[in-house]
């Protein structure tokens, strides 16, 4: 099994929508987020192009915030979720510096928190809090092994690109272009 | 006060009397005495609710966590608003019930008006206090003079109470300040208006034309998710906007228009469907009146002629055209919903109207559908007394294509004049802050001194809220009931909404202080029922639902009693217009003595060194309704102010540098707002979201966020057919400090 993400940036309006949701799911404190939204802005009035992403923790195959833990607190379980142990974690921000997707924050209790893909969510076979509510419909969640899950589907059918592929993280967060 | 002896007695005495006079009645159930305790303690695992942070009103379901507290809101998969997916600002109204700056018990002005020196009240004291002034002005100025300016659930209540009480000037700022010139241009030409949630049928077309509507930005729930499942399906997009909106970015088209010449395109788009026989002929022949005269009109509105007013060239204008004509009948030339821009907007809403019969839109797929929704019946209550005067009167022979109340106009009509027959002496404002809602703030303060009582009823402390004699805190949507949401939709549908919790603080829904005030002022024979579960049960029983079932469902919906979403191949249709047909020519603007067929008039433009102010929506905010909230103000925190990089580098503007915007009439923003340089915004204009910089100091976390749009448009170009008010008439330059305070002599 191996979880992934599509995100169709010719559907997302940028609402944030996913932000919102993931906070108040993960009752993550105000003034921090697992998610993001980017706004790129290319060429000059009128000839432009506009590209917009909601970003989030790759869930890299090859993630180097779990090689440079210490602690061993940064880990993957089964599915290619990367997760943190709160209680292993002693915040000494490696694995923040080693993300080139900058995904991970410091919880002010000290921690490392990051996304997760919602499992507490997907153990009861629900969705991401994030794909849940997207409005446009532009997140795409499931298991890449399975050939019938949406998130095959759309990256089958689709042109898609990956983040920073030159790191070599293998990021398991497709983006339809 | 009343004792809890006192209170059922009352009860009582009112169900017996209406019992006796009306038979249906009788089937009130007396079970609800039981059952009411247990609404609220039942035990939900999830409460059912409607979002109120907007006007969508999308339907869901309100979870708490295992402490018992409110946690989180998710979208009822049912609800044809929202599908089951909430838009950010539903999903974040959990902060609205959290918000600590929230209005916690009544209050009573101790000072002038404007300063905000209050006392708390007891909602005894408060509601006597109101009751006793509204009756000494009504006994001294009539009862007419009292006007209800509402954008709340809570008005419905509100409403039966004014009218109860002798007055029906009951406004809301969303038809004269937004949805209004739209809703006039539509049952001029189809005899019917586009309603709200609106009846364009996006996810199945073809082709989507927007008219400076940002979609997507305005985060209206449905509309959203039909456009995106639009693109799923290849619709072409065709934008016309100044700015490089979100939406622009997914058009197929995006034309660059110069501001305020929306109309000279629209004209050219309907000479060049005419003139190269691109139009639906066979509709147009069955269903239209006055094409003829509408082919004379436009014979020389050619797309070379829109070029030198639109700055779109003709090749553009004729391929998008094309496009459209290609699409017919499943295109939208989407009506927009703020559209209050220049005074001219009823005509320019009714060259869209035209340029949609053209392409024969109106009643097919992938066009405009046809809404239903359910009769609900109401409350069985004595006959509203008749009313002498009415905020008409104040407006002789102006606005008779009105079909709502100018929420300005009762403003206007505030401001003492001998030649008004109607001056409002009381103001009773729910859910609305009008010194951001009404342009031209100056006035509406005049109108606000000139009032003698002002009753202020919302959640959130305001800027209207500072100007308030009586301040009374409404409970949040998650707190309360309220009526039984009812809009038109492809299908009849209707949802509830139950508290989730009991109020915080001392706030009560508006329904209960509706029914108080009329205990106090001798109306509570219009609010007869015992509870508001028993008289929402009622309701719902009459169209074959109850209270417990919509407690477990939260949304119901029924069949259509007309099956047809679209009309019937060949089918013969009367309108609602004077001829029958859809009139490309009308006959009610032509007796009205307007224009019959729209004209382009050019509109001014900005001096130089000023730059036209447009504004519009984020999709993390509702007008200055949410500014404060904590889980919204983790995406938006402020707005900035747009500004191509050629301006920037002619004022040497740097992003993130605060300026403040002074408009034409030298008012200066209260605040500095952050520049924003980008190339998403033309040269001749700049750009803010709307709803900041607000000057309420008990907004902790809004308060000084952000410039004000509102302030700075002081220039209004009214609509003379409806009364609308045009604020895209305004210009602004960059100035680098705050304007000097008046020295108090």
């Amino acid at each position: 099994m191996r979880y992934a993400m599509a995100v169709d940036t010719k559907k997302c309006v940028g609402c944030s929508d996913c932000v919102v949701a993931c906070q108040i799911e993960n009752n993550v404190p105000h003034g921090y987020a697992r998610e993001w939204v980017v706004e790129l802005v290319d060429g000059s009035y009128p000839n432009l192009e506009l590209e917009i992403r909601s970003e989030r923790c790759n869930h890299c195959e090859n993630a180097p915030c779990v090689r440079c833990c210490p602690t061993g607190a940064s880990h993957i379980v089964e599915g290619g979720i990367v997760l943190v142990e709160h209680n292993k974690c002693i915040g000494c921000g490696a694995c923040i510096a080693s993300c080139p997707y900058d995904a991970r924050y410091s919880h002010p209790k000290g921690y490392v928190d990051k996304c997760t893909f919602c499992e507490h969510r997907i153990k009861d076979g629900e969705s991401p809090a994030c794909v849940a509510v997207c409005p446009t419909k532009c997140l795409y969640f499931g298991d890449l092994d399975d050939p019938r899950s949406d998130v095959s589907r759309v990256i089958k059918n689709r042109k898609y690109k990956t983040l920073i592929p030159e790191a070599g993280t293998r990021p398991q967060i497709f983006f339809l272009t | 006060m009343a004792n809890r002896r006192e209170f059922i007695k009352i009860a009582g005495l009112g169900l017996g009397g209406l019992a006796l006079s009306n038979p249906a009645m009788r089937a009130l159930t007396n079970t609800f005495l039981e059952q009411d305790s247990n609404l609220l303690t039942g035990g939900l695992a999830r409460t059912p609710t409607y979002c109120e942070i907007c006007f969508w009103k999308c339907a869901g379901w309100v979870s708490k966590d295992s402490d018992g507290k409110i946690w989180k809101i998710t979208g009822n998969d049912e609800d044809q608003h929202s599908n089951g997916r909430f838009c950010p600002r539903g999903t974040g109204g959990v902060g609205m019930y959290y918000d600590e700056d929230r209005l916690k018990t009544p209050l009573i002005r101790t000072e002038e008006r404007g300063k905000q020196v209050f006392r708390e009240a007891s909602w005894d004291e408060a509601l006597d206090y109101i009751a006793d002034k509204m009756k000494s002005i009504g006994e001294e100025y009539g009862r007419e003079c009292t006007a209800l300016l509402t954008h709340g659930s809570g008005g419905k209540y509100l409403g039966t109470l004014l009218k109860a009480y002798g007055s029906n000037s009951i406004a809301a700022p969303s038809y004269a300040q937004c949805r209004g010139p739209r809703e006039v241009a539509f049952h001029m030409t189809f005899g019917e208006g586009v309603q709200s949630p609106e009846r364009t049928d996006i996810r199945d077309t073809s082709c989507l034309v927007l008219i400076g509507s940002h979609i997507g930005e305005n985060m209206h729930n449905g509309q959203v998710q039909e456009l995106s499942d639009a693109i799923d399906k290849g619709a072409s997009v065709i934008t016309v906007d100044p700015r490089y909106s979100t939406v622009a970015s997914k058009s197929k088209y995006w034309l660059p228009i110069k501001p305020a010449t929306d109309l000279a395109l629209l004209l050219a788009w309907i000479h060049v469907l005419i003139y190269e026989g691109w139009y639906d002929k066979e509709y147009v022949e069955k269903y239209t009146y006055g094409f003829e005269y509408l082919k004379t009109h436009v014979k020389n509105m050619t797309p070379e002629w829109a070029y030198g007013i639109t700055t779109i060239e003709p090749d553009i204008i004729r391929r998008s055209a094309r496009e459209m004509a290609e699409a017919s009948p499943s295109v939208i030339v989407h009506p927009g919903r703020h559209v209050t821009w220049y005074g001219d907007d009823t005509q320019r809403e009714r060259a869209i109207a035209i340029l949609n019969a053209l392409l024969g839109s109106w009643g097919r797929r992938g066009g405009f559908y046809m809404p239903e929704s359910v009769e609900i019946p109401d409350w069985p209550h004595p006959p509203y007394p008749e009313i002498k005067r009415s905020w008409k009167d104040a407006f002789p022979d102006q606005f008779n294509l009105a079909y709502e109340t100018l929420a300005s106009g009762i403003c206007d009509a505030t401001i003492p004049t001998i030649s008004k027959a109607c001056n409002f002496k009381t103001w009773i404002v729910n859910g609305t802050n009008l010194l951001k809602t009404i342009p031209d703030q100056s006035k509406v303060i005049e109108a606000i001194n000139a009032l003698e009582l002002l009753v202020v009823i919302d959640t959130m402390p305001m800027e209207i809220t500072g100007w308030a004699d009586v301040v009374l805190p409404e409970c949040t949507y998650l707190e309360r009931y309220d009526s039984i949401r009812n809009s038109p939709h492809r299908k009849p549908a209707i949802a509830i909404r139950m508290p989730a919790s009991e109020p915080l603080y001392d706030s009560k829904p508006a329904y209960w202080i509706a029914k108080e005030l009329s205990k106090k002022l001798g109306l509570e024979d219009y609010f007869s029922w015992g509870s508001i579960e028993e008289m929402l049960d009622w309701q719902l029983k009459q169209v074959g639902s109850s209270l417990e079932e919509m407690k477990r469902i939260g949304v119901k919906t029924f069949d259509r009693s007309y099956p047809d979403l679209y009309f019937r191949d060949g089918e013969n249709i009367e309108f609602f217009t004077n001829t029958g047909k859809i009139e490309l020519y009308s006959t009610a603007l032509a007796s009205e003595g307007f224009d019959p067929m729209p004209v382009y008039t050019p509109h001014p433009e900005p001096p130089e060194g000023f730059y036209r102010l447009i504004y519009g929506r984020a999709p993390s905010h509702t007008f200055s309704r949410t500014s404060n909230n904590v889980n919204l103000l983790d995406i938006m925190e402020e707005n900035v102010v747009w500004v191509n990089p050629r301006i920037a580098s002619l004022w040497l503007l740097k992003n993130g540098q605060e300026v403040y915007l002074e408009n034409q009439d030298g008012i200066r923003s209260t605040f500095p707002v952050k520049v924003r340089v980008t190339e998403r915004i033309r040269w001749d204009s700049v750009y803010i979201v709307h709803g900041f910089g607000h000057d309420n100091k008990k907004l902790s976390r809004a308060y000084g966020k952000g410039a004000s749009d509102a302030e700075l448009i002081t220039n209004v170009m009214m609509d003379p057919i409806m009364g609308g008010t045009g604020m895209r008439g305004n210009f602004v330059t960059f100035k680098f400090e705050p304007a000097k305070k008046e020295v108090a002599s």
